[in-house]
């Protein structure tokens, strides 16, 4: 009906979209041809769903290698950050690791969160014998020659969780109402927990597996379902919810009257930056299992912290005063450390070499332990700490391992492993 | 110290204890005892202290169970003030160290349940009959031994009818463990009388098999009572869970309909295909937020009505974000459906990512009014939230206004004119390009209402709208594209039809077979539930 002409302004914006990605590109390759200096890849979401979890990653991995640059860099030379950002989309985390390891030429790539990011960009580590260090928490069930898993396995946080759930501490729990977000992490872990309560005498009727899509937010059924669940007998909730469904589950609950006291839930994937979304007051007492809390109290950690304070500051960081340090950030910086010093060891920044000098590394991390890099199967030596939710966002540490354990990530629950420990 | 004496002595008026000077003449060991490292003897201290009855020490448990005791390095039981002052947790006077020589005591869930029941033992004898309705039924299902006297004490004294069958509860529980079978059959009696589940959730524990074989409740003929008394519970649980099924579908569908509703008139009225409707639905929320920390920080007092402010401010600025899009880009694109969506789609994501620069990646947070958090508790544990009951009658009220505007204005009759016949319309003299950015205005603005209410379930964060957009145009395309009656039909009939799905075939499937659903629909009916009779003319 109407017209105005034949000027579209879809062809401008085509002109602009194309200068943008020229000027985007040519930013990216600036730095390749910098000398003297070592280029690490950083591949983070910092856009899309995993953004909220994603964003601190990178930061952190940011201040790191600052803190490493200040004290001198590595063999000599300054340490170069890519940063690319795959926008919580799997298949362009592949893409943005081959291109990380062919075009930019990284020494090392820090990255990713959820498993099946990971999933996606291992096959490409693999081809082209890339090194990559994963910083979050997750299912086991991998073992790979190019990456270095600086978060927990199973046995690392969610065993200890359940056991601690059963005890007379934790409440003394029968029935577990096992809820988790639909992807693999979330259903290996529960097929791993399954296993597990078998093995301590818990039967199927006493177990209820519920699983949401990505970004579900209308949990009025399910907690309806957990209530009723928990009138057959004590019971806890585990849940694996991943991403920021987490915020409308925890409203729910509180509205529901669900008091941690009554059913208390426990969650492997909620830390202090996911709290920040949240008003804290009703979800008191609720659990959380990682492997370092902000709370915890140590000079190592005031430290860190004191650093990450500064480092916001400094580069006037989204959040401001609010932003929080939590265990993947805290993976993440143990992690870029303890390259770092496997680097100094093999004298050089290649990928065989590194990986041998990687075996037994040790490092002071803010947890307040000695963490090690396990000899043989590319993961860390990690203290347990199982936390409940305090009114200011932070946790209450209520129960710890004397000290750090070895990662199985071939957990003893599922059988046909028993033969797969090492390399 | 004046702070102190004049807390606990609130405290003691309020449990109308009048008569008793507020003394701390307390078990000092028991309260020692209370920072013990192993939770076991916490637990027999508490015990110790319910036993004596004194309700003196209700305020010093509460802030135990607050987490605001420490304990010193000599052992001194402390509360550290805000301004990192030491006080003597039981006599207020100041202490001489400094808040860092503090260990605070650390109160896991087993302590704070105890403690939790403990504090509503004594407040049994409270004069206000909402405080000990609510402690008696705070213990009805998790009473100690240690309470027995309590609560005989209580049942005595008390009058009202649901508060003694609540004690009668309480100390039913008690009898449970008692060695003689006859005073335990009894009570099963008693506690099938309950309509709490977790009454139902003690009775299920006495029939359990231990692993050896035997029952944990050896008389057979107990076993036989409780499992009448299970059945009773459920009976009379069956009434309430479905008054809860119904509220949640209800609650769904309101959500669904107050974030269609502007898409209804955006894309059902004037047909254009607005990828951007989710990003109004999130400037909503933003606005909401936005209004929020206005609040706290300026007028924190009246903090409980931000959305008082949030509702006009939400509508404005999605309204006018709306209003730019449509002068600035879509009414170049009319009668070109493919370039608007791609146009709009484009748009979504600069919103985005605008709001991601301004407020950063992370959700922010939006807090529940204290009017709105909670819920109002049905019988049998259904409890049905606040927030929700309020997005009810806001979604209603909402749908009203649309209606009137639509009906019963002079615009209303305009916007039908456009819509229905541009044109002839335009040959009335009916400004259209006005009417255009008005109605678009309008579809905006209800969508950032919708982001009022999605503010406060939900989370406030860049991708909000994403979540939302396939749901609308579901509802929209299920209703009848140019019908509301049809989109508020669509959105309660999915909302209900969804909840009452879940618990048979979980969330995954439920979205898939809703799906499926529509698509089948469609396929019969393209004109979705309600079609427009008569001519209508192509926009």
């Amino acid at each position: 009906m109407r017209n105005y002409g034949t000027l579209s302004p879809a062809k401008r914006f085509a002109g602009l979209v194309s200068a943008l990605v020229a000027v985007l590109m040519l930013m990216t390759m600036a730095p390749a041809r910098a000398a003297g200096t070592i280029k690490v890849g950083i591949l983070h979401s910092l856009s899309g769903t995993m953004a909220i979890s994603e964003t601190s990653l990178k930061d952190m991995a940011l201040m790191t290698i600052d803190e490493i640059n200040a004290h001198g860099g590595v063999l000599g030379k300054k340490l170069v950050p890519v940063v690319v950002d795959p926008a919580s989309n799997w298949p362009l985390f592949a893409e943005k690791a081959r291109q990380l390891l062919t075009q930019d030429k990284v020494a090392v790539v820090f990255g990713c969160w959820t498993s099946v990011s990971r999933k996606s960009v291992l096959p490409v580590f693999e081809e082209l014998n890339g090194l990559l260090f994963y910083p979050v928490q997750y299912e086991g069930e991998e073992l790979s020659q190019n990456v270095f898993y600086t978060g927990a396995a199973p046995n690392q946080q969610a065993i200890p969780a359940v056991e601690y759930l059963m005890s007379k501490d934790g409440g003394g729990a029968k029935r577990f109402f096992l809820l988790g977000t639909d992807y693999v992490y979330p259903r290996t872990t529960n097929k791993i927990l399954r296993a597990f309560l078998h093995s301590k005498g818990v039967a199927d009727k006493d177990i209820e597996e519920v699983y949401t899509p990505f970004g579900h937010s209308d949990y009025q059924t399910i907690v309806a379902n957990i209530k009723k669940f928990a009138a057959g007998g004590k019971t806890a909730v585990i849940s694996t919810i991943n991403g920021d469904s987490n915020v409308p589950f925890y409203k729910e609950l509180a509205n529901q009257g669900i008091k941690a006291t009554d059913i208390p839930v426990v969650a492997f994937s909620v830390g202090e930056e996911e709290l920040r979304g949240i008003d804290t007051k009703p979800l008191v007492g609720q659990l959380a299992a990682w492997n370092y809390f902000m709370s915890l109290k140590n000079t190592r950690n005031a430290a860190f912290i004191k650093e990450w304070r500064a480092y916001v500051k400094k580069h006037n960081l989204p959040g401001g005063a609010k932003r929080v340090t939590n265990d993947p950030m805290e993976a993440t910086y143990v992690g870029i450390h303890m390259w770092a010093q496997a680097v100094k060891k093999a004298g050089t920044t290649k990928v065989d070499a590194v990986r041998k000098a990687m075996a037994g590394q040790t490092f002071k991390a803010p947890d307040g332990f000695v963490l090690t890099m396990d000899k043989t199967n590319h993961h860390l030596h990690k203290p347990v700490f199982i936390g409940e939710v305090r009114g200011d966002g932070q946790f209450n540490v209520v129960w710890k391992t004397k000290g750090p354990i070895r990662a199985q990530p071939w957990s003893p629950y599922i059988p046909g492993n028993e033969s797969k420990q090492g390399l | 110290m004046a702070r102190y004496w004049l807390k606990a002595l609130v405290g003691v008026m309020l449990l109308g204890m009048g008569t008793v000077a507020p003394s701390y003449a307390l078990d000092e060991r028991a309260f020692k005892q209370l920072a013990a490292e192993d939770n076991d003897a916490r637990i027999a201290a508490l015990n110790k202290i319910v036993a004596d009855g004194d309700v003196a020490v209700i305020p010093l448990l509460k802030e135990l169970r607050d987490g605001l005791l420490g304990v010193t390095a000599q052992g001194q039981l402390v509360t550290v003030t805000d301004e990192g002052v030491v006080k003597d947790a039981s006599t207020g006077a100041s202490v001489n160290a400094t808040s860092d020589d503090v260990q605070s005591i650390v109160v896991n869930n087993r302590l704070r349940g105890a403690i939790d029941a403990a504090l509503a033992a004594l407040r049994l004898s409270a004069p206000d009959r909402a405080t000990r309705l609510a402690a008696a039924r705070e213990i009805s299902t998790d009473a100690d031994e240690e309470m027995l006297p309590l609560i005989h004490r209580a049942l005595a004294k008390e009058t009202d009818a649901e508060v003694k069958n609540l004690l009668a509860q309480a100390e039913a529980i008690i009898h449970l463990k008692s060695p003689d079978a006859a005073a335990r059959r009894a009570a099963v009696g008693v506690l099938g009388q309950s309509e709490n589940p977790n009454t139902r959730q003690t009775l299920a524990a006495l029939l359990e098999k231990r692993p050896d074989g035997t029952y944990a409740e050896p008389d057979a003929t107990v076993r036989v009572a409780a499992q009448k008394a299970i059945h009773a519970i459920e009976q009379r649980l069956i009434f309430p869970r479905l008054i809860g099924t119904l509220f949640s579908g209800l609650s769904l569908g309101s959500v669904l309909l107050l974030t269609a509703l502007g898409l209804a008139i955006t894309f059902g009225l004037m047909g254009i295909i607005n990828m951007a409707h989710g990003e109004m639905l999130m400037i909503g929320a933003y606005t909401t937020y936005v209004v929020q920390t206005l609040f706290r920080s300026y007028l924190p007092g009246a903090f409980d009505f931000y959305l008082a402010a949030a509702v006009p401010a939400a509508f404005l600025v999605a309204a006018l974000v709306g209003i730019a899009l449509e002068r600035g880009v879509i009414r170049f694109l009319y009668g070109r459906p493919l370039e608007t969506l791609l146009a709009t789609w484009g748009i979504s994501l600069m919103l985005i990512q605008l709001v991601r620069m301004l407020f950063g990646a992370q959700n922010v947070e939006v807090a529940n009014p204290s009017w709105m958090s909670g819920g109002y508790a049905l019988a049998g544990g259904v409890v049905l939230p606040y927030n929700r009951m309020v997005i009810i009658v806001f979604a209603a009220l909402v749908v009203a206004a649309v209606w009137a505007l639509l009906s019963r204005t002079r615009l209303g009759l305009y916007v039908r004119a456009v819509t229905q016949n541009r044109v002839m319309a335009d040959c009335m003299g009916i400004p259209t390009p006005r009417i255009d950015w008005l109605t678009f205005g309008l579809g905006s603005g209800i969508a950032g209402l919708g982001g009022v209410a999605l503010s406060q379930i939900g989370n406030v964060g860049p991708d909000l709208g994403q979540h939302y957009i396939v749901d609308t145009f579901m509802v929209v395309v299920l209703g009848g594209v140019g019908q509301l009656a049809g989109t508020i039909l669509a959105a309660l009939g999915l909302g209900e039809v969804n909840k009452f799905l879940e618990p048979y075939s979980g969330a995954v499937l439920g979205k898939i077979i809703v799906l499926v659903f529509i698509i089948l629909f469609i396929q019969k009916r393209p004109q979705g539930l309600f079609a427009l009779k008569g001519r209508t003319a192509e926009a």
